[in-house]
């Protein structure tokens, strides 16, 4: 993940708290949409940005999961996501980003 | 699912752009906080 990003949702967790915070991820493929998972889950694998061994354990969610989808406009999906649904892998980075998600620290 | 809550959105010129996940989310009542596209080539 851009290290610019990591320093801004750092900052973001430390102001509103990490339960606070709710990141949507554009990922093109099951792998990258895995390793953005992490780095907000359980902290910066490759241990270059500022979430380096920091266990935010963020809720996080694809654009394409059915749980955030459910909750937008269909009109307005249809007209943003569109055709994305098919050209990616959604169910398999729908599973990719869950199976993050479940990884979170119970205490936080 | 958003209420309350400061929403981030990752998005990557490959899959779905900042600016898209940005329309929907606060087309559904959300607050984003901060938007990106990142780009790996």
């Amino acid at each position: 993940m851009d290290l610019g990003s990591q320093e801004k949702i750092k900052r973001l967790a430390d102001e509103h708290g990490p339960e606070q915070l709710l990141v949507v991820l554009g990922a093109p493929d099951p792998e990258s949409a895995e390793i953005a998972a992490e780095t907000l889950v359980l902290g910066d694998p490759t241990y270059a940005g500022a979430l380096a061994e920091v266990q935010l354990g963020l809720s996080v969610y694809h654009m394409l999961e059915d749980e955030l989808r459910s909750q937008i406009p269909e009109d307005v999906f249809e007209e943003q996501i569109g055709v994305m649904v098919d050209v990616l892998e959604s169910e398999q980075i729908a599973a990719a980003v869950k199976g993050m998600r479940e990884q979170a620290p119970s205490d936080g | 699912m958003f209420e309350g809550k400061q929403v981030v959105a990752l998005g990557e010129r490959d899959g779905i752009a900042g600016p898209a996940i940005v329309k929907c989310i606060e087309s559904a009542g959300g607050n984003v906080a901060f938007s990106s596209t990142e780009c790996f080539v």
